[in-house]
């Protein structure tokens, strides 16, 4: 996944369709649905005092949204997030594009003004 | 490119344990987008925990340069650059709208069965397939 080509030929399915990056999901779920069973038998994590897991349950126009353009980006550059931060060590260019921008689409998102009741609130403050 | 099922299920399953070890250890969940926000965002506390997770991810990817380069190809995808920052603009700000990326979803949702990490891993599968055939396809015209 830290070559975008790859990543590309997975989700390009004219011509040439390249599966392996199911195989990545499935290798990776395979043995986290077994290790989040045997987790979440215990009280607590071993380092930790709580296990803190998201505790939305909707499925609203945010998610759905925010998948969608998470997808148009992911399909158009071949990078999703983990591997791009991996893929800097690469020293490409478009390894540092990519993670450049998405830092200020997450910046961005994060601090973005938020308009209430005709106040104006563009300072940094918790999500 | 080539088909290669094996080196891909032994990567995802690396990518498995790792999100294992974070939630036994830590008691949390290895989604990066949501890593990289908590992480630049200074007003939310502790954050120290997601810099190692970060830096992790660096090293592992100089551990890679060093033994394995080729999975770190200079060969780029022909995707001009100005397209990969705007790509970059969209995983950002689609991630935290998300609230999730291919890790936080794909793999560490899916492993919960959550019901909106399906529904967010088929929307940016369907959104990701438009994309590529969009700029592969029509934007840069390859056949």
């Amino acid at each position: 996944m830290t070559d975008p080509r790859k990543v590309i030929a997975f989700l390009d399915f004219t011509g040439h369709w390249d599966a392996s990056l199911a195989f990545v999901m499935l290798g990776a779920i395979t043995v986290h649905a077994l290790f989040v069973r045997i987790a979440l038998r215990r009280t607590r994590p071993v380092l930790a005092s709580t296990f803190v897991l998201p505790m939305s349950t909707g499925i609203d126009a945010a998610l759905i949204g925010g998948a969608a353009l998470f997808g148009l980006g992911w399909g158009a550059a071949g990078y999703c997030p983990g591997p791009a931060v991996v893929a800097l060590a690469g020293l490409t260019s478009p390894a540092f594009v990519f993670v450049g921008s998405m830092l200020l689409g997450i910046a961005g998102y994060r601090w973005r003004p938020r308009f209430t009741a005709g106040r104006s609130r563009s300072t940094a403050e918790p999500a | 490119m080539n088909f290669t099922p094996i080196p891909a299920l032994l990567g995802g399953a690396l990518i498995g344990l790792s999100a294992s070890a974070l939630l036994l250890l830590n008691g949390r969940v290895a989604g990066v987008s949501g890593i990289l926000g908590g992480a630049i965002q200074p007003a939310k506390a502790e954050s120290g925990w997601r810099w190692a997770f970060l830096l992790g991810l660096l090293l592992g990817g100089a551990l890679l340069m060093r033994f394995y380069p080729a999975a770190l190809p200079s060969a780029g995808t022909g995707v001009p650059l100005f397209v990969v920052a705007a790509a970059g603009l969209l995983v950002g700000v689609g991630t935290q709208l998300g609230s999730g990326c291919t890790s936080g979803h794909g793999v560490c949702g899916l492993s919960r069965a959550s019901v909106r990490s399906l529904a967010a891993t088929c929307t940016f599968m369907v959104a990701g397939a438009l994309s590529t055939f969009y700029v592969q396809h029509v934007f840069l015209g390859i056949r």
